[in-house]
């Protein structure tokens, strides 16, 4: 793993994002020139994405075969030594993969607020600093360090909404990016009140927060003794809901989605990039780092009244998710509400994934001998990890080409566009390709992960599987209708003097995501080996 | 890999040129100049004006680059075809032999899943007819398309529609070949909906992709269940393998277990419900008569070269999956195959009667398409393999030159519109009325006008009718009802009766309508000022609009004799004098008795053809020619004058608004299906997520807001009651929490409903857990 400077590079993922931030803030008093501050962060933003391609060619590099040890821990020193918390560093092929998003993601959003006028430094300054808040997530190796960067996306994302949020809406005293963005920030603080009980119980009780070792330890840990007086069992069974609940809220898992469609319809268009394409992932990959390995016997421990485990719960929720998110996208007037809703409905399928990965893996950890199924759940949590980066690639794409028509017409409203395309054919075109790849179109990213998590939940969840399909039959339905409102039609002449076109800056902004959406679904062997590797050996370790 | 040496990689670069050209006109070559809406000369036809705004309109040389990019594209996809062809013929046993290469795709577990090529007979059938094809319906686009403002889109995105479908037809797994099936299913949708302004033709891209994907989500399953049977979906290995197919006749499924079902059998459903809806068979065949509301070459393209023929394709691709459990042989159906049988000999007779109340000369060849993917699918299900192999080669040759030879009675019909209105023959000013140039009851009389178009789609027509003797659609489609008839005389089963009774039915019925829509187009007089002067033209554009008709209708003939029985009688001698050409190659691409005898479960796929028989010969005979003297006695020999009603309106009475009306099935969907889902739709926004979930958490939020009054009441009190030794500390305190309650209220008090929700779970769990204990 490269250095720079004499600093790991992760802490540099960590650090450089505040630290630019920082200075494009700063850069507002200094010189007066907006100019500058959009290049500024522009430019850092661009060498900490190069840093984080860097680290990801490092860790291929690295050559881990299945059954090796998958972390990479760069930093380990003293942190927080009145807790035992320890400043711990490190990537796996899963990580490594979000760590890679994050890193392309954010000078892309950065692109997308070219054109924000008011106050721009400071818009610029709070993406570089969710930028810190994610990478500080992804590369956590302490639990306390992950709580502490989990915390701290929901800032920077906050005053995103709240500040520089959709316009009101004519007759609406107050805007909505007000109730959005408070909705968004109690709910998900709410949310994480019972994930810091659970950190603090679980690094108090092991005496460690370092998550390799807690993935050891916490699972035997004094199994049929009390803790507190209360039998262990039940000291587990709640600090795995103080965790689940969190990570349901930010996936979203249905019924925790209702703060999604506000906020992700009232942010800017690199807040909704950067929520979507980032922020719901740091659930998804809570699960799969946390709440699996440390509770194995929680997820198979059945549920009064439903009679199904926690894992097949779960499973239910999501598929849930998968069908109403997309009979909520389909019913949409509003086209940003349209693709937020479209999150649930992919973030669904992640669920599922994850659901079947825990169910295995906690199958395993009691000593079942599952034979072939291990490939099964091996496929599954592939799919899992490639839908991640694949959702943060098509839901980024697809808010900043909705951001990019909201921005030039002022309207979200579907029936205000129409027949688009004879003005703006490159804007037709690459929301036709975003699109489509939204939908899982085979060729294209989204299906190649689709494939696998259907391939894998199928024989576990056979009956929660066909009627997934309902709803990815209804994500055909409200991506044609997205394209119809927007492109298809005659012409909607109230638009006859603006510029519809993308601004060189936005197609600058889709050129690379355009780029990886066809290559991960022409070849996604160019980044499917690392989790795979990964996923591979986690169950490989669990069986010996 | 040496792709252009190693004739194993060569495959590869097939589906490679349209591909690329689709690459390069749109990333290059597709370049736009500003024209006035309002210009019909460079914007007009099918767009609407816009007063006072400028749109893009393709540049001339753009266009001019654009299609030849496109033909480069395609000409060196048949080239390489041809190549390959030739490579293949070089193998002794193709089949058994085969030329393949694949790479590691996607790693999974240990193992990796391999993508790659395969030419097998069955890919060297498809390879014969579709780069022919497509290469025709490129060429006619050059004329066809030569005044659309956005011609060189059309030639990118049809070239994309041809790269998919090679890559279909090279696929060496299940998932490639359904790789290429969604991307021509965007195609479609896309091209379907290339006039995009107008409501008919998007509404129809949107029926066409949704009607499709209902069966493709059905699909999908299929693959996956597939593969987590056998750990893999390559042909050679599973379709080849007697031992994958064993596995999966002999496995008990994960679902209906109940039924005595294998899981080859729910596979099968599957992937056979799949090519329902992409070939359109009922009861998913609503999407394809609108699917003409495309420019023609597409709907060439869809219903002959491409799209329609790659469902029958991959259901001969995955025949062996199908048989396997059964005998269709010795008249032992499996699920999948009586599945085929019915809904194919079904769809193939109520798609025959659709056609006969239509008007539109696109309509009833669309009709016709879904009556002759009948006839395939049910020659599959009762185990007619290589007839049905045969009918979508043929059916391809002769329903590619039907559409563009329709096509170009369109065209002729819109420039005589366009002639009769310049010399004002009308009298008088009708731009208001529409006037509709696909509709058969404005035609007649073309044959003068438009001799290379009458002869040809005369040719064409009489294939489709299966004319004894001569055309190819006779033989492959006698074949499938000698087979029909052969195993309903030996096994006596329902299945085979059906097949037979409803296909002889419907092949009558496919003569008479054939000869009606030749009688109406080109026969007697001219029934409007249109029709009179309907002609393509002189130059380039009536030369690519014609000669693409002149070689398909060579081998709407020809390509039937590489199929004649041997024991046919003089003709059989001549043909095939010491084998079936077309069968001897196609039964290659099934399991060898040798291997398939080891396992009790799977059937001998090579078992002998049936030998000649005089009643299914008898019949084809009768059928086609009482139906084609039927439509030239009521309709050639006593043609209609405009304004006249149709004969057969009378005749069937009732029945003709029946069938015109497509038995209402389209009304019906939109009732049950279509409304439903938008207002439950509606409901999941308004009454779930608002109504419920928001509610609740607005509800605690009052909760919340109530208590946070009760404190600051508390605090006032005590600060009343005690007196000023209270810390100011509280007071802040109060102050904060009033501040907050006079703000938004609900939304601060979400707070609660988290703990509360945490509160819920907790308990859940921890009795969960406890009980668990």
């Amino acid at each position: 793993m490269i250095d720079v400077f004499g600093i790991d590079a992760l802490s540099v993922l960590v650090f450089g994002p505040a630290l630019s931030a920082f200075i494009v803030a700063s850069l507002a008093s200094l010189a007066p020139s907006k100019q500058l501050g959009r290049w500024t962060a522009l430019i850092l933003s661009l060498l900490l994405a190069l840093l984080s391609i860097k680290v990801f060619f490092d860790y291929q590099a690295a050559g881990l075969a299945i059954g090796d040890e998958q972390f990479i821990v760069t930093q380990d020193s003293p942190w927080f030594e009145a807790l035992g918390a320890r400043w711990t560093l490190g990537i796996d092929g899963i990580s490594v993969v979000m760590v890679l998003l994050t890193g392309i993601l954010t000078p892309l959003a950065v692109l997308a607020s070219w054109n924000i006028e008011d106050r721009s430094n400071m818009h610029l300054a709070l993406l570089l600093l969710f930028e810190t808040g994610s990478m500080g997530v992804f590369v956590a190796m302490d639990l306390m360090v992950f709580f502490l960067f989990y915390e701290l996306t929901l800032v920077p994302m906050y005053f995103l909404i709240n500040q520089w949020g959709s316009l009101p809406k004519a007759g609406i005293r107050f805007s909505g990016r007000f109730y959005a963005s408070t909705k968004f920030m109690i709910y998900s603080f709410g949310g994480t009140l019972g994930m810091l009980l659970a950190t603090q119980l679980i690094g108090w009780s092991a005496g460690t927060y370092n998550i390799a070792d807690l993935t050891e330890i916490w699972p035997h840990f004094r199994q049929g003794e009390a803790l507190l007086g209360i039998e262990v069992s039940t000291v587990k069974a709640l600090a795995f809901a103080g965790f689940f609940v969190a990570f349901c809220i930010k996936v979203p898992i249905w019924p925790f989605h209702t703060w999604l469609p506000d906020a992700h319809g009232e942010a800017p268009t690199a807040g909704s990039m950067l929520l979507a394409g980032i922020m719901l992932k740091l659930g998804a990959y809570g699960f799969i780092r946390l709440v699996v390995p440390f509770f194995p016997d929680v997820w198979l421990t059945e549920v009064v009244i439903i009679g199904v485990n926690v894992a097949t719960l779960f499973a239910i929720l999501s598929v849930v998710g998968i069908v109403l998110g997309a009979f909520a996208a389909f019913g949409q007037t509003d086209i940003k509400r349209l693709v937020a809703y479209s999150s649930v409905n992919h973030m669904g399928f992640v669920g599922i994934g994850i659901a079947v990965f825990a169910q295995t893996y906690a199958q395993i950890w009691t000593g079942a001998d599952l034979g072939a199924d291990i490939q099964t759940a091996i496929l599954a949590g592939n799919g899992t990890v490639l839908q991640m980066f694949n959702h943060g690639l098509s839901s980024a794409g697809m808010f900043l080409l909705a951001g990019a028509l909201y921005h030039k017409t002022h309207t979200r409203e579907l029936s205000d566009y129409g027949g688009l395309w004879v003005k703006a054919p490159v804007f037709g075109a690459i929301l036709l390709f975003t699109s489509f790849a939204s939908l899982g179109l085979p060729g294209l990213n989204g299906f190649v992960s689709e494939f696998l998590i259907v391939r894998g939940a199928w024989p576990v969840f056979t009956a929660l599987t066909a009627i997934a399909m309902i709803g990815l039959l209804f994500t055909g339905g409200y991506i044609l209708k997205g394209i119809r409102a927007v492109l298809h039609g005659p012409f909607n002449l109230r638009w006859r003097d603006y510029s519809l076109e993308l601004t060189p800056a936005e197609l600058l902004g889709m050129a690379p995501l355009i780029l990886l959406m066809l290559l991960t679904g022409v070849y996604p062997n160019w980044i499917l080996p690392l989790i795979n590797t990964t996923v591979s050996s986690i169950f490989a370790g669990l069986a010996s | 890999m040496d792709f252009l040496n190693d004739p194993n990689a060569l495959p590869w670069l097939i589906p490679a040129g349209p591909l690329l050209a689709f690459l390069i006109i749109t990333l290059v070559t597709n370049k736009s100049k500003l024209v006035p809406a309002t210009d019909h000369h460079e914007y007009g036809g099918h767009h609407p004006d816009y007063d006072g705004m400028m749109v893009p309109v393709v540049h001339p040389w753009s266009r001019v680059i654009s299609v030849i990019v496109g033909m480069t594209g395609v000409l060196a996809a048949l080239l390489l075809s041809w190549q390959t062809l030739a490579n293949a013929s070089l193998l002794h046993h193709l089949g058994q032999d085969a030329l393949a290469s694949s790479i590691a795709w996607m790693d999974t577990g240990t193992t990796a899943f391999h993508m790659g090529v395969l030419v097998d007979p069955a890919t060297v059938i498809m390879l014969v007819m579709v780069p022919i094809a497509v290469l025709m319906i490129f060429i006619y686009s050059i004329g066809y398309m030569a005044h659309d403002p956005r011609q060189a889109r059309f030639f990118a995105l049809i070239s994309l529609f041809a790269g998919a479908m090679l890559t279909l037809v090279v696929a060496d797994n299940v998932l490639l070949l359904f790789v290429g099936w969604e991307i021509m299913g965007v195609c479609s949708y896309m091209l379907i909906g290339f006039w995009f302004e107008k409501e008919s033709a998007y509404k129809a891209a949107i029926k066409a992709f949704t009607t499709t994907r209902i069966a493709d989500v059905v699909m999908l399953l299929g693959i996956a269940y597939l593969y987590s049977i056998t750990g893999t979906l390559s042909f050679r290995e599973i379709m080849y393998n007697p031992e994958a197919l064993d596995l999966l006749a002999t496995t008990t499924p994960i679902i209906f277990g109940g039924w005595t079902v294998s899981a080859a059998s729910i596979i099968g459903i599957f992937l056979i419900i799949g090519t329902v809806g992409k070939s359109a068979q009922f009861p998913l065949h609503v999407w394809l008569p609108d699917a003409m509301e495309g420019p023609t070459p597409v709907s060439a393209m869809i219903h002959a070269a491409a799209m329609v023929s790659a469902g029958i394709f991959s259901l001969v691709r995955l025949y062996p999956l199908f048989a396997a459990g059964g005998d269709p042989h010795h008249g032992i159906l499996t699920e999948p195959l009586a599945f085929m049988a019915v809904v194919g000999a079904f769809t193939a007779l109520l798609a025959a009667t659709m056609a006969l109340a239509q008007n539109d000369v696109k309509a009833v060849l669309a009709y016709s398409t879904i009556s002759q993917l009948g006839f395939m699918m049910a020659a599959l299900g009762i185990g007619a393999y290589i007839a049905a192999a045969f009918h979508l080669i043929t059916h391809g040759f002769f329903k590619a030159l039907l559409f563009m030879a329709a096509g170009s009675v369109i065209h002729g019909m819109e420039h005589g519109e366009h002639h009769a209105h310049e010399h004002g023959d009308h009298g008088h000013d009708d731009h208001d009325h529409h006037f509709d140039a696909q509709d058969m009851m404005n035609m007649g009389g073309l044959r003068k006008t438009m001799p290379v178009t009458f002869w040809t789609f005369l040719i064409g027509g009489l294939s489709l009718s299966g004319l004894p003797l001569i055309t190819a659609g006779f033989w492959s489609k006698d074949e499938i009802l000698a087979d029909a008839w052969l195993l309903l005389d030996k096994y006596g089963s329902g299945a085979h009766g059906l097949v037979f009774v409803l296909l002889a039915l419907a092949a009558f019925m496919t003569a008479f309508y054939t000869m009606r829509q030749i009688s109406l187009t080109f026969g007697g007089e001219p029934r409007s000022e249109a029709a009179k002067h309907a002609n393509l033209g002189q130059g380039l554009i009536s030369f690519t609009m014609t000669l693409p008709l002149l070689i398909l209708a060579v081998f709407a003939i020809g390509a039937g004799f590489v199929g004649v029985p041997t024991d046919f009688p003089v003709l059989g001698p001549i043909f095939s004098p010491e084998y079936n050409n077309f069968k001897h190659l196609m039964i290659e691409s099934l399991p060898l008795p040798e291997a398939t005898a080891a396992f009790a479960s799977l059937p001998d796929y090579h078992a002998k053809p049936p030998p000649f028989n005089i009643v299914p010969v008898a019949t084809s005979f009768i059928v086609a020619l009482l139906g084609l003297w039927l439509g030239y006695m009521m309709y050639w020999r006593r043609p209609l004058r405009a304004g006249q009603p149709d004969p057969l309106v009378k005749t069937l009475g009732p029945l003709h608004t029946l069938f015109q009306n497509r038995y209402y099935l389209d009304d019906i969907y939109g009732e049950v299906f279509v409304q439903p889902s938008q207002w439950l739709a509606r409901q999941v926004i308004v009454l779930l997520d608002r109504g419920i979930i928001d509610a609740l958490l607005h509800i605690i939020a009052r909760i919340a807001a109530w208590l946070g009054d009760l404190t600051k009441v508390l605090n006032l009190w005590l600060i009343d009651g005690v007196g000023d030794g209270i810390p100011i500390a509280i007071f802040h305190a109060g102050g904060w929490l009033r501040r907050m309650q006079s703000g938004r209220v609900q939304l601060y008090l979400l707070l609660v409903l988290a703990a509360a929700a945490v509160i819920g779970i907790v308990l859940v769990l921890s009795a969960g857990a406890a009980l668990a204990q």
